[in-house]
């Protein structure tokens, strides 16, 4: 890597933004210069987010925050340690370097580092936008008025609100070649609409790279309908019910299973994919037509193309028609069992049916229409039994139709049970419940004998 | 706009420096005296347990607000006014993190953090803005103060009604630290991790524990705020975790368990406070623990007595009763996201709302000593004081800033109070915007001198139940779902063994009214969290909750295993 000897002074000037490829380059290099360790690694994170909240029908807080920090990992054989500073000074990068190098020689050694990645090639993915990089606080204000003006016009609801977008570039090097670079937008709205006697409420989302492809009309329309259609909710017994889940709903229980894909944890005998003397790989696990990848060159969802150590990330199949076909190895377990790295099970997609929500709710005789859930925590980590909440908009369907709005439930139900359970599936949508996190894509689904174990009062 | 003042930077506060030296210097002995650590440990007795190396004492530098940092505090603040603020507040602070992580035998991470930065947050015509920055210029904040007013404007087409912030005396120059008499920066990280691995190695003695997993975790600020009411403010504070967890997995690999990984509170205190908490000895105790899990016996679901111990209670405090007292979620302000309140509205709840049995007393407070959530000034430049929440088992007060006190104007004057916010105005770091967050929020301890054996020999058919485990609690904190990490049944006032898969489920009012029993003084102790959040984007906020272990009578109590 060739190493600017002056780096160029207004990359250091205010106000700095999103570093460009070359820009990030020049950083990296300059850091890589000072270290004087068997390997390093410099990871470089510049951003900038602006946010606008309301809440009670005004606007509260807002505000824009711009930001540039620096990793440096330094390692001595096996011993290392990593200093993160936001000071991108000569002085101030040297101190990082410096600082990671006395530490690391000071810490124990860690058997499982690997080295360094060299150059990589990564998947071009587009996930930046100039929309949402340049938008303005006008643009943030007018947006958020779609739903206050409303609200504010109709006496009878009370809405409250959050956008958020950020623009940032993530940037790695080594000491042995690697460079990665990658910048992406994110913009992400959600509202929740409560009806000013405090029996209902309603929320919606939408989420993309790109601002303009955000439809806060919609979102609005969206949550205040549901907000006028979940009033005066009736309490129905908990039990074991026909479950229809709104894509949201889907994606708040089935993201747990993510990080419950570990390939170690199940080797270890302590997961919910373990079995005596192995693993569950290879098993019919759920429903035949459940298939669950992670792919960042999904146009639906495009993530970063490398992870957290410049890997590069290609499309992953988790599930595939109900058979866990694979578990999650990082680049030590990989090396261990001779298997090849995978990345994290993040940016989850399941792929959709052809059901829809209206023939899933014509088909039910008695079932639940759930819009999100809440809190949701794990109770056992051998099933992946977990516990939360319904929230915003829970209906009793009767018949083939939405019969009335209907109290909160909490469950404790598992999303391998549930999704061994389907009844129907349908188109995968991109959520916004993770507030512009990793995206995610689920679709609508039908289950049954999803286990509510007791009522809430909550609106 | 592009003018670098290269050479202020590094006189800020300590410099990075500094901190370089002290950081990688090869302290030999713990700073720690003796005689501070018996006057400000609650387990001062431990740090004298085996394996401990011998104390001698570093002075702690002075706090002060330093001229640089005065100096851009002041153009940040002139800035605002110049470009049309109606009231400006600044925060410029040194953020620190250091955290060693652990599994068995081997360190898997070492990460110190170290950002500077400056937020500056404006009132418009009664509309907030705020703009964050790296820039510890003079032109680098003035840009962050004018993108503060910039936005404060744009916010303006929205706007509905003006916020106007409580009173509070100004305070010119004021320092404050927290109660740490050792900084965990100053200690190498040779010495974190041997405390952690030997700590994993006694774990990993019991035959069935078969994985360990061990962390400190260590946050440090220097936090300096000024505002154009006259206010300078610099203040230092310490926070300090160590976590630990053992996995037990039977013969067959059918069952797991685990104790852990919070078997030690985290605590505003230093390095002192990591060897006072012992977790070499302790932890063989700890992995004896999670074994002993594997096999005990499954809970039969049914109503029983709960004597909950600080170590559980704090958590269920917190969710059931401090979260619902922010006055921000009572009137509708995170409804988007954490939810609202069935504490509210204010006018039907204040001083009419039963929270529980006349023994009930809850405080919020930010002055208990090594508490999370202690602090000199908040982030409106606030000192804060102690209020009642809950007043002999009745609903009294809710937690405020100066922009939410005006609200219970009315409640204040009907009481011949001094209408003042409480002080719990936080911003996590100099990159986010100050909010309405949680104080210590404490349950009282009873009159009596009650411990927690004497509130096991008062129950028939019980359940003791230590540490926190899984918690999930609705969105207006009515239906809550707690675990423990550990469960011993009671059975005519003795324990006779551990239950497994333990959960109560409880609605909020009937809970807390349920409260029969509470342990004394002696037994109070704090549980708390580095990692409470709130608000979008979401911050964290440290807290801490003081109680005694206390008695609840007839609870449901479900069971979580797989047969359920």
């Amino acid at each position: 890597m060739s190493i600017p000897s002056t780096f160029p002074q207004r990359l250091m000037a205010a106000p700095v933004g999103v570093l460009t490829r070359a820009e990030s380059e020049a950083l990296v290099s300059r850091a890589l210069k000072f270290s004087r360790a068997d390997a390093a690694r410099v990871s470089v994170n510049s951003s900038r987010e602006t946010n606008l909240r309301f809440a009670d029908n005004q606007i509260s807080t807002s505000g824009a925050t711009t930001n540039t920090t620096i990793r440096v990992q330094s390692v001595f054989g096996k011993k290392k340690a990593s200093v993160v500073t936001n000071d991108r000074t000569d002085e101030g990068l040297r101190r990082a370097v410096e600082h990671s190098e006395a530490m690391a020689k000071l810490a124990p050694e860690d058997p499982e580092y690997l080295g360094e990645l060299g150059a990589q090639q990564y998947n071009r993915v587009t996930t930046w936008y100039d929309s949402t990089a340049e938008l303005t606080a006008d643009a943030r204000a007018k947006a958020a008025l779609t739903a206050l003006a409303p609200a504010r016009a109709g006496k009878e609801l009370t809405v409250a609100g959050y956008i958020v977008c950020s623009a940032s570039a993530q940037a790695i090097g080594s000491s042995a070649g690697l460079f990665a670079y990658q910048r992406s937008t994110s913009a992400n709205y959600t509202l929740t609409a409560r009806t000013n006697d405090g029996t209902g409420s309603g929320w919606a989302g939408v989420d993309h790279n790109d601002w303009t492809q955000l439809d806060h009309e919609a979102v609005a329309q969206h949550a205040i309908d549901k907000a006028r259609r979940s009033r005066n909710p009736v309490a129905v017994e908990p039990g074991r019910y026909t479950v229809i889940f709104e894509p949201q709903a889907t994606a708040d229980l089935v993201s747990s299973l993510g990080g419950a894909l570990q390939a170690r944890a199940a080797d270890e005998g302590r997961s919910a994919f373990s079995r005596p003397g192995g693993t569950k790989v290879g098993e019919k696990i759920m429903d035949e037509r459940i298939t669950l990848v992670s792919d960042p060159a999904d146009p639906l969802i495009p993530a970063s193309p490398f992870d957290g150590e410049g890997l590069p990330i290609s499309r992953q199949t988790w599930i595939e028609n109900g058979v866990l076909k694979q578990l999650a190895y990082t680049r030590f377990w990989a090396n261990k069992q001779n298997r090849t790295p995978t990345g994290n099970a993040s940016s989850l997609r399941m792929l959709g049916g052809t059901d829809t929500l209206a023939s899933m709710i014509a088909s039910t005789t008695r079932g639940v229409l759930v819009t999100r859930l809440f809190y949701l925590r794990p109770v056992d980590a051998r099933t992946l039994v977990y516990t939360g909440l319904t929230r915003d908009g829970t209906f009793l369907i009767e018949n083939g139709k939405i019969a009335r709005s209907i109290k909160n439930f909490r469950f404790n139900d598992s999303p391998l049970f549930m999704l061994n359970n389907l009844e129907g599936i349908g188109a995968s949508v991109r959520t916004a419940g993770g507030d512009g996190g990793p995206g995610v894509a689920m679709p609508t689904i039908k289950v049954r004998d999803f286990n509510f174990t007791s009522l809430s009062d909550a609106v | 706009m592009a003018i670098f003042v290269r050479s202020l930077s590094p006189r800020i506060m300590t410099t990075r420096r500094d901190f370089l030296k002290r950081g990688s210097a090869t302290l030999g002995a713990l700073a720690v005296g003796p005689s501070l650590l018996a006057a400000n440990s609650p387990h001062a007795e431990l740090a004298k347990a085996p394996g401990t190396v011998p104390l001698r004492v570093h002075a702690l530098p002075p706090v002060y607000t330093d001229a640089a940092t005065r100096e851009l505090m002041m153009e940040a603040l002139d800035a605002a006014k110049r470009y049309g603020a109606s009231w400006a507040d600044v925060r410029i602070s040194r953020n620190r993190n250091n955290s060693v992580q652990t599994r068995e035998q081997q360190v898997t991470d070492v990460v110190d953090t170290d950002t500077m930065g400056c937020g500056v947050r404006v009132l418009v015509e009664g509309c907030w803005g705020f703009c964050a920055t790296q820039e510890l210029t003079k032109p680098g904040v003035g840009a962050a103060a004018q993108e503060a007013v910039a936005i404060a404007k744009a916010n303006r087409v929205a706007q509905d009604r003006r916020v106007t912030l409580a009173p509070a005396p100004a305070h010119p120059n004021a320092t404050w630290r927290s109660a740490y008499t050792v900084d965990p920066f100053t200690i190498p990280i040779e010495q974190k991790a041997d405390v952690l691995l030997r700590a994993n190695a006694e774990a990993l003695k019991v035959p069935s524990v078969r994985f360990v997993n061990s962390g400190l975790s260590f946050i440090k600020e220097e936090r300096n705020y000024a505002n154009t009411d006259g206010s300078v403010i610099t203040q230092d504070y310490v926070r300090s975790w160590v976590t630990l967890s053992c996995t037990a997995i039977s013969a067959d690999r059918t069952q797991t368990a685990v104790r852990g990984p919070e078997v030690v509170q985290p605590a505003a205190r230093g390095w002192e406070y990591v060897l006072g908490a012992d977790i070499v000895t302790n932890a063989q105790k700890w992995g004896e623990e999670a074994a002993e899990k594997l096999t005990a016996r499954s809970v039969d679901v049914g109503r029983y007595d709960l004597i909950l111990h600080p170590s559980q209670l704090f958590l269920t405090i917190h969710e059931s009763l401090a979260h619902p007292t922010e006055l921000d979620r009572a009137m509708g302000y995170e409804a988007n996201y954490a939810g609202t309140s069935f504490i509210a509205p204010p006018e039907k709840v204040l001083g009419q709302l039963k929270l529980g049995p006349p023994m009930m007393n809850l405080i919020g407070n930010r002055s208990e000593v090594g508490a999370l959530a202690t602090i000199g000034y908040d982030d409106d430049g606030v000192q804060p004081n102690d209020f009642h929440i809950v007043k002999d088992g009745m609903f009294n007060d809710y937690q405020t800033t100066r922009e939410q006190a005006p609200w219970l104007d009315w409640w204040y004057k009907k009481n011949g109070q001094p209408s003042r916010s409480h002080g719990c105005s936080y911003a996590q770091s100099w990159a986010d915007v100050a909010f309405q967050r949680m104080p210590n929020v404490s349950l009282q301890p009873g009159d009596k001198d009650v411990s927690w054996n004497d509130l096991i020999a008062a129950t028939d058919k019980g359940i003791a139940m230590i540490g926190r485990s899984s918690y999930s609690i609705d969105q207006q904190r009515y239906n809550a779902q707690f675990g423990a990490q550990l469960c011993y049944e009671i059975k005519g006032g003795k324990i006779v063994g551990q239950l497994k898969d333990v959960a109560y489920q409880m609605r909020t009012p009937d809970f807390w009214n349920s409260l029969d029993m509470l342990g004394g003084q002696s037994s109070y102790e704090f549980g708390g969290t580095f990692n409470d959040g709130k608000g979008q984007p979401g911050q964290s906020n440290a807290v801490s909750h003081g109680c005694p272990p206390t008695r609840f009578r007839n609870v449901n109590v479900i069971n979580t295993g797989r047969a359920s």
